[in-house]
């Protein structure tokens, strides 16, 4: 009985080998080959604004106000309503009182790491099922729409 | 029973054995050399090429992107031929790309890549592209892949001997395949005296080094043959130029016999400098032709189509010392200059030798005058006074030849269908490797450079047959990759391309890919349409055209609900899309469309016609998957009979409490 298995068993071992082998030779110079690729060069994002370098003052600095509303109107407005009604997006309207405003600034100009790690903006992408798009809008202009919305919300 | 068992135990065991020897990783059969090789092209999910491969697309009109060593395809660029997919030669920006003096042509035969250069290194700026049939010449930009300017030669019938360039990109060049009577020649006469009134020409276009721009500088009144491919000099041969040519004899009908009657033809040597200076001297006549020049601006997303009516050409008989001829055997195809520029190599079609000439022996047969009588007025050089040697016995067919960073020559063997590796210094052939099958033209790395890379070389083939599954009568062209890091070429990879590529040409990834244009900033759009924001979207009646101030952002169109339009109106959307992250296009079609869809890229403006043709409506949608409510975005139109007084109305959401229209919409309704 144990001849008859014994060639099988035989096949089995050299098919053994016949993998292993092949296996290495595939790793091995897969491996040389992407030292040899360039890597991907990642999305530049401003670093994450922290709550202490946002300073809210009164009265409203009006450049900014007016520089704001012009932002909002190239690169919001199609989303974000300036009641509190939602359309793609949440609307404006008290949001100055709901939200962080170094909250609502990296929502603007960080909003793919916001989306990736942010509790608060990832309930928000379940509620709109679109993702908020990275809109090109620079720190500054993100505190002159910051200062914008303040306005809507009625701060003098 | 036994003696049997024991038998079958040794069969097994040496099955067992060979199997294990033949895989002891050193691949020795020639199927398991081509799975261990293999590797060297593969890239890993993830990892980028090395190269990008700018491949000619033939008669597709387009050129294919690709990455080297893995062979993805990875973009397909429109540039004579208009392009459903992006909306390409039908958007109202680009439609003026494909003006011509002939009007709108929307096809051509793209054969040749030249990418630019700097001092003889490719420098990442631009790929230049040869329209064959209608001849014209195109610029694609490398930082957006996108075609941005096509010139239109006059005086010239196939662009074929095109768009060769010089090493600081000074100028690009456009030889005529066919002759034929210049443009401002009565051209209606008999084609049996094409001997006496059948001309070509050479066409210097120069450069802008900053916008890139393409200008004819200059053309050369040549003999009545046929141009055929071209290589500018380089190193000590910068400032010259050399054209093969065939049909020295001036054959009109069956060139197949006619035009391979003598034993050789000849390679065209211009000294361009020269010619310079012929222009700045004033011999250069002016000639009227109209020729279109259509150029996009970035800013505007549009293109702008002119027709030029003016052209310098010089004639040979004015300017001595500019032409040379040298004989070289069978109908020469490529004339290819190797990396010092010392040596040009023919390839005679019909021969079975590669001659090689040296530019230094060819400079002092001109300074001793070693000439063998004229051509047409030009002086012929003597063979062997220019000859630097022959490469004998070489294979059948040679085409054309590349070269490596160890002074190696490579040529493309179409009868006998192999790639043939030569050294330059001693002639010697070195290796020789099929190729799947009737190779035409090859590529290395920087090849026609002064820098070549010499990793790789890419045989593009005319005929496939059986290398893939088969699809029916017509099948993808193939190419294959060789390893040439070794003494040996190694066949790597095989892999279809799109359309029949001719010539390619291979860059390092990292020239180009750090310059890539993610989007075009929203803020800098100067589209005489633009809505920079929703609250500049409107829709306003011009006589019977409507135009629609459009955007759109993930995921709406503002406005979607439009009504106003009558039978017989020409309507514009012009489509702005408000979005400013990368790989966000939006697209615009719409129902009855007899043009094609158009995709917005972010921050870009472009416009689609559309004829309101019948009474009913319309729906129109976003053609790029977006977002999860890319299905949602969507609109409608509303086409009234001609003559009805409904009037122009639009809203997206709800409806604007202003707007006096939608109350008295349903009252105003014309009667027709």
């Amino acid at each position: 009985m144990y001849k008859s298995i014994l060639p099988v068993f035989l096949f089995i071992l050299c098919f053994t080998f016949l993998i292993a082998c092949s296996d290495n030779a595939g790793s091995g110079t897969a491996e040389s080959k992407t030292e040899t690729t360039t890597t991907a060069d990642q999305e530049v994002h401003p670093d994450m604004i922290k709550p202490s370098e946002v300073a809210l003052t009164t009265p409203l600095n009006a450049t900014w106000v007016n520089a704001g509303k012009q932002t909002y109107d190239l690169k919001c407005q199609s989303c974000h309503k300036l009641t509190d009604e939602r359309i793609v997006g949440p609307g404006w309207g008290g949001i100055t009182s709901k939200r962080e405003p170094a909250w609502i600034m990296n929502m603007i100009t960080n909003v793919d790491i916001m989306l990736e790690k942010d509790p608060e903006a990832q309930k928000l992408l379940e509620q709109c099922l679109v993702r908020m798009p990275n809109q090109n809008v620079s720190k500054d202009e993100a505190r002159h729409i910051l200062e914008f919305m303040r306005q809507n919300d009625g701060v003098k | 029973m036994l003696l049997k068992k024991t038998k079958l135990l040794l069969t097994a065991t040496t099955i067992g054995l060979i199997l294990y020897t033949m895989q002891s990783c050193k691949p020795r059969t020639a199927e398991a050399a081509a799975g261990g090789d293999a590797e060297k092209a593969y890239v890993a999910p993830g990892k980028y090429d090395e190269f990008y491969n700018i491949v000619s697309g033939g008669f597709n009109g387009q050129i294919g992107v690709y990455g080297l060593p893995s062979g993805r395809l990875i973009k397909i660029v429109p540039v004579f031929s208009q392009f459903g997919e992006n909306g390409y030669g039908y958007s109202e920006e680009s439609k003026p790309m494909l003006e011509t003096s002939h009007g709108f042509v929307p096809w051509d035969d793209l054969h040749h890549i030249a990418l630019s250069t700097t001092n003889g290194e490719h420098d990442g700026r631009w790929a230049f592209a040869n329209g064959n049939n209608t001849p014209r010449l195109a610029r694609v930009d490398l930082t957006t892949f996108k075609t941005v300017e096509i010139l239109e030669l006059p005086n010239s019938a196939g662009n074929h001997s095109s768009p060769f360039i010089t090493e600081n990109t000074e100028y690009i060049v456009a030889g005529t395949r066919f002759s034929i009577p210049l443009d401002d020649e009565d051209g209606d006469v008999p084609i049996d005296t094409y001997k006496d009134n059948f001309k070509g020409t050479i066409s210097f276009v120069s450069v802008d080094q900053t916008t890139g721009n393409m200008d004819i500088a200059f053309q050369i009144k040549t003999p009545g043959v046929n141009f055929d491919l071209s290589r500018a000099g380089k190193g000590i041969s910068h400032g010259w130029f050399f054209f093969s040519s065939y049909n020295t004899e001036k054959a009109n009908t069956l060139l197949e016999v006619n035009a391979s009657a003598k034993d050789k033809d000849f390679i065209m040597a211009v000294n361009w400098k020269k010619a310079e200076e012929y222009v700045k001297a004033g011999k250069g006549k002016k000639q009227a032709v109209r020729y279109a020049h259509n150029v996009l601006d970035e800013s505007t997303h549009m293109t702008t189509s002119t027709i030029k009516t003016e052209v310098l050409v010089l004639d040979p008989a004015d300017c001595p010392d500019m032409l040379y001829m040298i004989p070289c055997p069978k109908s020469p195809h490529g004339t290819d200059t190797d990396p010092t520029g010392e040596y040009i190599v023919g390839s005679g079609k019909l021969a079975a030798i590669i001659p090689v000439f040296s530019f230094t022996k060819m400079q002092k047969a001109i300074a001793d005058k070693k000439f063998d009588g004229h051509y047409d007025g030009i002086p012929v050089l003597n063979y062997d006074a220019v000859l630097y040697g022959e490469v004998k016995k070489p294979g059948l067919g040679p085409l054309h030849t590349e070269f490596d960073d160890k002074g190696n020559a490579y040529t493309s063997m179409f009868v006998s269908s192999e790639i043939v590796k030569w050294n330059v210094k001693d002639l010697k052939i070195l290796d020789r490797v099929p190729t799947y099958y009737s190779i035409g033209h090859l590529s290395i790395p920087g090849g026609p450079t002064k820098k070549p890379y010499g990793k790789y070389v890419v045989a593009y083939n005319k005929i496939t047959k059986d290398r893939y599954l088969p699809t029916g009568p017509e099948l993808a062209h193939s190419a294959q990759l060789y390893d040439i890091s070794g003494e040996k070429m190694k066949l790597i990879l095989d892999f279809p391309t799109t359309g029949e590529p001719h010539y390619a040409e291979s860059i390092p990834a990292e020239k180009i890919m750090k310059k890539q244009v993610k989007i075009y900033k929203i803020e800098d759009n100067n589209h005489p349409y633009v809505s920079k924001g929703e609250g500049q979207t409107k829709v306003e009646r011009k006589g019977n055209q409507v135009h629609v101030w459009m955007t759109a952002i993930r995921s709406h169109l503002t406005p979607d609900n439009i009504e106003g339009v009558k039978v017989g109106d020409d309507v514009y959307f012009h489509v702005t899309n408000l979005e400013q992250d990368w790989d966000v296009p939006h697209g615009l079609a719409i129902k009855g469309g007899n043009t094609a869809q158009i995709l917005i890229m972010p921050g870009e403006t472009q416009t689609l016609k559309w004829k309101a043709d019948k009474v009913g409506i319309f729906p129109f949608y976003c053609t790029d998957f977006c977002s999860a409510l890319h299905q949602e975005m969507q609109g409608y139109i509303r086409v009234s009979p001609a003559g009805s007084n409904v009037p122009i109305y639009f809203h997206t959401g709800k409806k604007p409490a202003s707007s006096t229209a939608a109350t008295t919409d349903t009252n105003n309704k014309g009667t027709n």
